[in-house]
Parts: structure tokens; sequence; C-alpha cells
């Protein structure tokens, strides 16, 4: 993610980073220093992983639903994934839709931001986070009013007839949309902090030896910000998997994700925590093999 | 002008992708003005627009309490992830120790994680673990959730920061007759300062407009996005457009000054 | 060793001393047992090739690293162990490492802060006029060129009066004309101010053209060590006969002494060389002439056999001189320099016959090291 934080640096233009001193301080010191937040960590990060864990292998006591014993109730996972396996296949469905469109809206305005838009580069910078100040809610609840039946976007599409359902809202695309839209930015920022770290006049060499503007983009430029578009996908693709209030504000039942069904399993189901642990540990087990997977076969360079 | 379209196809789309980032906020503040009656769903033409909603913000039961607590959380969670976060960068960037491979995951994994991951093995040991040492969900189990989440983002920005800066520049302090003292706070501190703030303001923005995590750890607390999302179905009264609209031209006042002092002090 | 205290550092006077210093990082040996005596307010320069250990060996003296064995002495005063800002020492950084958020005159007025000094404003413009930089004291260092930062760099470090000053490297990042500025305006200063200089390079010119000694290193050791004219004139290693200026080399055996000559033969050919010029009496040694001391004639000269005719290969006119280079019987290639003082103009071109002529009191004789020679000639 350090291309996500070199824009905030862009800014200000920060160099290269230089080979570090070596510090002769006492032996100590850096323990000490790592100490209040790594055990911050520990305690509230790693150590919830492994309760979850153990609550997804949890059983429930038979006549007093809501409470819980230690168990190894492997059933649970075998509940996750039969009864769930359609909600797991949308939600990387959804965002893999979701980080597909996001890239093809991304790249251009990286690529406008970081070779065309000279003195203007800074607003454009702002203009891509400023929508964030406002609360991710209200936004999305503003996308379900935009796409409502009755607004502008349905009406005009029902009238050319391009609209099969009739409606957007509550519909796959909404929430497609509805994610693309929330996780634009996380894709914009790293492939616009590798094209504006690349040297421009690759590019232009780039252009010379091939005639044409595509060929170039393919084979000089595009390979430039591989390591920007690996940590957009990867920063887009995560939390889209996992999120659950687009399809709750935008989709309607056959449209739920898999978020959708975790945060229902531990809130409103009875009983319902330990399959919605096991869900949970799911999702992020096949999220870090993907992410495995992607990580293998592009490098981690530019990763963190 | 095919030609013309093609030169300027990167910039037309680009305008044309930021004109959509802002559509929501745009609709966020135009219904801000809404003269509803029941619910702020559709604009009623009779009455509208109108300021009553600016002039009284907090008119809406429930919109003012959830954000003070909004900002409560965000205060206290920027201030605790940024100075635990701080010092994570420092010992990760200046310092070699046992471990480092071990602390790097551990400070990076978090913000790989699925929001709806994190917020669910909170819930957990929240209830099964903490409600034990009398810790029941509500004001500080979310404070503590976004502590953990935050300190992550704050040990990116200011590692970034710290690495960027020259080590000849603390070797001339030194050279200069600056102790170990003095050269940090004469030389270091000042030249990471502003990737320390940078770092607060993101930490208070994540804090600030998260939902899931705080879903699931809240209890019975709302914060902002979450009282707007409970009253969601209920209707969002407009005050919550006032009060989100404002964030966001705050927010972006900051932004703008913050730019323009950098660009003056160049100067 | 008694270790004085930090106030003992401070106020040490006198030359400065390295003794038996070796600085190891791991298996590498970047300085190995060095010794040399800086006198006090000299213009020392420290010349070598990237990798020779001279960067490695200032900040040995600046305290930024500590020797791995040896001994560092400013005039009675152990230094050894003293961290740097202990010492009177300053440097001037390649980088310049001006302070990006402080102001020019802030960044000269720092050392003197630091010790307290009650009239630092003072010091700090008297010390930004010598390097006539006064009118600049507002402003912040990304707002100078890289002639203007360099100068405030050197007025940051003389503004303390250290005991040594420490130029490493100093005039790298500049054009030529401002470099030979600088190379005239720094001498000035030392002259001037009357400080112990230690100048740290690669550029043989800019060592030679500055400082009163030179020390030439190469892989952590002092080659040869001593006035630039007597480096120049009579080397003492083929490192150095490659690396300060150029030579004509080649490597054969001594045969004969003939009167304070010795006699060597060298590709087959009988040569002389004095022997006081000669650092090796017996066996194998290397025999070296400097190219502007070859003359290229076209006839042969009185009693010289067919061994000095060579072909010309190259012909380079610098303006000021011609080098020509010779391929001669045995295979070498031999580079003459001959300062154009005829009012004709040249007429030898590549493929004409000529002969080579030197007088052997130039000649200089110098252990066989073809390693080290190759190295030195290709050298940055």
């Amino acid at each position: 993610m350090s291309a996500l934080t070199h824009v905030s640096a862009a800014a200000g233009e920060t160099p290269a980073p230089v080979p570090q001193p070596d510090h002769k301080g006492r032996r100590w010191v850096p323990y000490l220093l790592l100490l209040p937040g790594a055990l911050w960590l520990l305690v509230f990060f790693v150590v919830p992983l492994l309760q979850l864990f153990t609550v997804s292998l949890q059983s429930e006591f038979p006549g007093y639903p809501g409470y819980y014993y230690r168990d190894l109730n492997f059933g649970n996972y075998v509940t996750a994934l039969t009864d769930f396996a359609p909600q797991f296949g949308r939600s990387i469905l959804f965002a893999g839709l979701a980080t597909f469109f996001a890239f093809c809206l991304a790249y251009p305005l990286a690529y406008a931001m970081a070779f065309k838009a000279g003195r203007w580069r800074n607003v454009m910078l702002i203009a891509v986070i400023a929508p964030f100040f406002t609360s991710f809610i209200l936004r999305t609840v503003a996308w379900r009013q935009i796409l409502a039946d009755e607004g502008p976007v349905a009406s005009t599409l029902n009238y050319l007839h391009l609209l099969p359902g009739g409606r957007i809202t509550e519909t796959w695309v909404a929430v497609v949309a509805g994610l693309t839209y929330n996780f634009l930015p996380f894709m914009v920022l790293p492939i616009y902090a590798s094209l504006e770290r690349a040297d421009p006049r690759v590019i232009e060499a780039g252009g010379d030896l091939y005639a044409n503007g595509f060929t170039t983009f393919r084979t000089v430029t595009l390979p430039i910000s591989m390591p920007g578009v690996l940590a957009g996908t990867l920063l887009t693709f995560i939390p889209a998997a996992g999120d659950y209030v687009n399809a709750e504000l935008l989709g309607s039942d056959n449209t739920k994700m898999i978020g959708n069904v975790i945060e229902s399993q531990f809130f409103r189901v009875l009983g319902g925590f330990p399959v919605a642990a096991a869900l949970s540990f799911t999702l992020m087990a096949l999220i870090l093999a993907l992410v495995f997977v992607y990580v293998r076969r592009f490098g981690t360079e530019e990763l963190v | 002008m095919t030609r013309w379209l093609g030169n300027r196809f990167a910039m037309i789309t680009a305008l044309l992708v930021l004109l959509y980032l802002f559509l929501p906020v745009a609709y966020t503040f135009v219904f801000s003005f809404n003269n509803y009656k029941k619910s702020n769903i559709t604009w009623n033409p009779e009455g509208s627009p109108t300021l009553k909603h600016w002039q009284d913000p907090c008119g809406a039961p429930g919109v003012c309490e959830s954000l003070v607590k909004s900002l409560e959380i965000g205060v206290i969670a920027t201030v605790a992830a940024t100075a635990l976060g701080t010092l994570l960068a420092f010992a990760m960037v200046r310092h070699r120790f046992r471990g480092r491979t071990t602390s790097n995951v551990l400070v990076f994994v978090p913000m790989a994680t699925p929001e709806i991951v994190l917020g669910a093995s909170l819930l957990t040991i929240f209830v099964q673990g903490f409600s034990n040492v009398g810790l029941q969900l509500g004001f500080w189990t979310i404070v503590i959730a976004h502590i953990m989440f935050c300190i992550s983002f704050v040990v990116v920005t200011v590692k970034a920061r710290l690495q960027s800066l020259d080590p000849r520049l603390e070797e001339a302090a030194q050279d200069l007759y600056a102790g170990p003292g003095s050269t940090f706070w004469k030389i270091t501190f000042p030249l990471v300062l502003p990737g320390i703030v940078g770092a607060a303001l993101l930490a208070f923005s994540l804090s600030f407009d998260d939902f899931i995590i705080t879903n699931f750890v809240s209890g019975n607390e709302t914060t902002f996005p979450k009282f707007v999302y409970i009253s969601y179905l209920r209707g969002i009264p407009a005050q919550a457009n006032v009060i989100g609209f404002s964030m966001f031209v705050i927010a972006l006042a900051l932004v703008v000054v913050g730019q323009l002092v950098s660009n003056a002090r160049k100067k | 060793m008694a270790r004085n205290s930090g106030s003992g550092f401070r106020d040490a006077q006198g030359d400065l001393r390295l003794q038996d210093v070796t600085k190891s990082f791991g298996e590498f040996t970047a300085v190995d047992d060095l010794s040399l005596v800086v006198p006090r307010g000299s213009f020392f320069a420290l010349l070598g090739p990237s990798g020779c250990g001279k960067t490695t060996t200032l900040r040995m003296v600046a305290g930024l690293e500590q020797p791995t064995s040896g001994s560092l002495f400013i005039g009675d005063t152990d230094l050894t162990g003293s961290r740097s800002y202990e010492r009177p020492v300053n440097t001037v950084f390649q980088s310049y490492a001006l302070f990006p958020h402080l102001s020019i005159r802030d960044n000269v007025m720092f050392g003197p802060k630091r010790r307290g000094s009650a009239d630092a404003q003072k010091l700090a413009d008297e010390a930004l006029a010598l390097v006539q930089m006064e009118h600049l004291g507002g402003r912040k260092p990304a707002q100078l060129s890289g002639g203007q930062q360099q100068r405030v760099a050197l007025a940051r470090a003389i503004v303390n009066r250290p005991e040594v000053l420490l130029l490493d490297e100093p005039l790298g990042a500049l054009d030529l004309k401002l470099r030979r500025q600088m190379q005239v305006e720094l001498k000035r200063i030392q002259t001037e101010v009357g400080l112990t200089f230690i100048h740290v390079t690669h550029d043989q010119e800019e060592a030679m053209t500055m400082a009163d000694t030179v020390a030439v290193m190469n892989h952590g050791r002092i080659e040869q060590m001593g006035a630039p004219e007597q480096l120049y004139d009579l080397p003492r290693t083929s490192f150095v006969a490659n690396f300060v200026g150029q030579s004509n080399l080649g490597s054969g055996r001594v045969v004969d002494r003939d009167g304070d000559h010795v006699v060597a033969e060298v590709h087959s050919t009988k040569v002389k060389i004095p022997l006081s010029r000669c650092a090796v009496q017996d066996g194998e040694v290397t025999f070296g002439v400097r190219p502007e001391k070859v003359r290229v004639l076209r006839a042969a000269p009185e009693g010289a056999g067919d061994d000095v005719r060579g072909i010309v290969l190259d012909v380079s006119f610098t303006g000021v001189a011609t080098q020509y280079l010779v391929r001669l019987p045995s295979g070498a290639v031999w580079s003459c320099y001959e300062q154009n003082l005829d009012v004709e103009p040249i007429d030898l071109r590549p493929g004409d016959d000529v002969w080579i002529s030197w007088n052997p009191y130039h000649a200089f004789g110098v252990p066989v090291d073809e390693a080290q020679a190759r190295a030195a000639a290709e050298a940055v």
C-alpha cells in the first residue's frame, strides 16, 4: 500500500527512499517502541481472529438457543459452505465485476491525472478524495434515490427500452454499481501513484517506437503501472467481497452477498454465532487464497 | 475531429468519472433543501428549496447525538492510533531487531482483512471474552476497534515519510554538535511531522466514516454512519444531509488550506 | 588509554593523527591499517577511486563511524571512541545535507547554538559573508542553486572554527566552470581562516590544484603521500603512476647497473632508470615515463634502434597539445603529448613511421602490479 500513501506524499514531492542509518542505541529501544502498538494489535486483532475460529467450532446448547459451548463442531463449516455457497459465489462475482468496472473507470482518470493534468493535477487529486468526506452511507443512499424507479436514470432507460427488468434498484446491477462507486478511489490512487512515478520520457520513447497509440499503451504504459494496478485491484476486491451495505441498500433478497448472511447470522438468527463465525473465517481464507495466487502471479514489490 | 477527441480521450473520460464521483454528493446537497413531509425520498416541489434543515441541524432526534459520538470516538481513536502507529513506524524504519517479518505481517495484514471479518472477530471476543471483564459492547469497544484498524494506516503513512528522510541530515546535525536528543527534536521530528499529521487526518477520516466494524461492536451506541443506516428505513432526516455535506465542505477546506499553506511555504 | 570527558574532546588542538586505523564491515576491510599525520593548518587531500576507503576514513575522523581498531588523535587528545557531536570536527557533506526546514541563517547558526554561543547570529552572518551568501540568509535551501547550497554548507561548517574541517567530494555536483571557481574559493578561504582542511576527492586534478599534501588511497591503504609535484614527478607504485596523471608503462627485469642508473630489459629493449627514481633495484620492475616527456620524431635520433621505432595509430588535436598514439614493435602502445609550439601545422598521420625518444632522467621504476595499473587507468 505504499502506492497508496505515496499519493498523499506525492503532493508534497517526497524523493525516493534512502538507505537507513544504523542507530547504535541501546538494544531494548526498538522493542520498547514496538511494544504498545504491537500489543494492541496482538490483543485486538490476532486474538479476536483466534477467538473467531474457536467460535466457528462451537455448538449450541440444546434447548438453550443463543448459548454456546466449546466444541470441535466442523459441521458449522459444512453448513456454511453448503447452505451459503450461492452467496459466496455471488460475493466473488460482484466483487470481481466491481473491480473490473472500477479499473475501466479508474485507469483513464489516473492516466489523465498523471500525464495530462499539468497544474490541475493536485486539484484532481483532491477531487478524487473529496467525496470520501461525505459519509459513505449517505452516498450509497443517494445512489438508491438516484437509481430509484421514479428517478431520472431508470425512467430514461425504461423509455429507451434498455431495462429488461424494469428497474435498476434491487437488482445486481445496482449492487455492482454501488460497489464500483464506493471503491473507485481505492483503484484510482495506486494506479495514479504508479504512473506518476514513471518517467514520462519512457512513454514518449514508446510512442516513438510504436506508431499506434494503443500499442504504446499496451506494451509500455500498462506494464509500468502494473504495481499500482495490482495494489488497486486488491484494495478494491477485498473490501468489496466482504461488503454488505451496498447489497442491503441497493439490492434485494436474491442479491444478498456473504456479508449480509454473516451480519444476519450474528444479529438476527438466534444461535447463528458459530455459523456466522465459520462463514467469516471461510471468507477470509478464500480472500487470502485469492490474494496469494494473484500476488504470486504478479509479484509483491509495490504492495507495502 | 476524431483526432482531437482521441488526444483528449483520457481527459474527457477523467472529467466524466470525476462528475460521477460527485453525483451522490451533489444529490445529498440538493436534498438537504428538500421540504419533505414524511421522508426525504422524493422532491417536494412545494416549499422547497428550504433552509430550515440548515437552520436547525440538530432538529431531528439522534442526528447531533450520533455526530458528537462519532467526533468523540474519532478524536480519541486518532490520538491513540497516531501515537501507537508512530512509535511502531520509528521502530520498523530506524532499528534492527529480531522479529522484523512478524511485525511487518502483524501491522499490514489488518489492512488486507475484510472489515466484516475484523468486525466479526471483535464481536466474538467482546461478547465471549471481554464481557467477563466487564467490557460491554458500546462506546469503548468502538474506540478499541477503531484504534486497531487505524494503527496500520498510521504506520504506513509515517513509515513512508520517515523512509524518505535523508539520514545524512541527522549525521549533519550530530556533526554540528547536536546530541541524540537535540538531533531528534530539532531535525528528525520537525521533518516527520507532516507525515504524522497526515496520518492523524487519515485515521480520523477512517474512524469517522467507519460503518461495518462499528456496526458489529457498537451494541446500543450510535455513531453518525450507524444513525444514517438505521434511519434509512424510516427515512433519513435531511439534517443528516446537512451534516454530511458540511463535513465534506470542512474536510475539503482543510485539504485545500493545507495545500495552499505548503505551496506558500515553498516560496 | 584515558578517555577524556566531553569538553575535553572539544578542546583538542593540534595535528590530526591516525594511528594504525582499521575499519572492517564484516568480511570487507574498507580501511587497512592506515597511519597518517595531517599538520595543523594545512590543506590535505585524500585522493582515490570509489571504494578505496577515503570516505570511510573521513567519516571516522568526523566520528560518524568508529574504527574497528587503531586510534585517532588531535594533538595529544585521544578522540577514539568519542561521538561526532563531541569532536571539534565539522563536515561539508557531498550532498550538502542542509536542513530543509530551516532558513539558511538558521542552518549556519545551528552549530553555534548547540554549543551555547551567545552571538550565534553574528557568527553566522560573518560566515555567510565569507562565502558571499549573506544576502540570502532568509531563504530556504530548496530555493538555492547547487553552487549556493554548497557555499552555505561550507559556511555552516566554518562558522564553528573546528580544528579539522572535512570536505567529502564537495564539488562533485557542480559543473566544470563552477567547480574551478570553487576550487580557488576554497583555497582562499582556507588560507584566510587558517583551519586544517581535509578534502576527499576522486578527481586528481582537483586534489593537485588545491592541496599542500596529497595522499593517494587504494583498497584501504595509502599508496603514496606527498606534495602534488612529488606524486606526479615520481610515482612509487603502478597505481599512483596511472591514477595521478597518465603513464606509459612496461614490465620487465633489472639486468644491469650503469653508473647511477638501473638498466632494465622491457620488451626486449634496454632502458635506463636513475637509481633515485627506481623503487626496485633487482628482479621484476615496471618501467614508466609520462606521455608529455616522450618526443615523437620523424627521423631516428642518434643511437636509437628499431625497438623505439613505431607506427602512428592516432593523432588527436586538443588545442594546447597533440596526443599521439604510437604502436611499438613489441606491441605496446605508447601515448605521447607534444605541445603545439611549432608554427607549422602538424603533419603526422596515422600510419606514419616515427621514433620515440625521452630523457632517461624522466623515467621511473615501480614494483610490478599489472592489475593495479589497469585498475588505476580505468578508474574515473
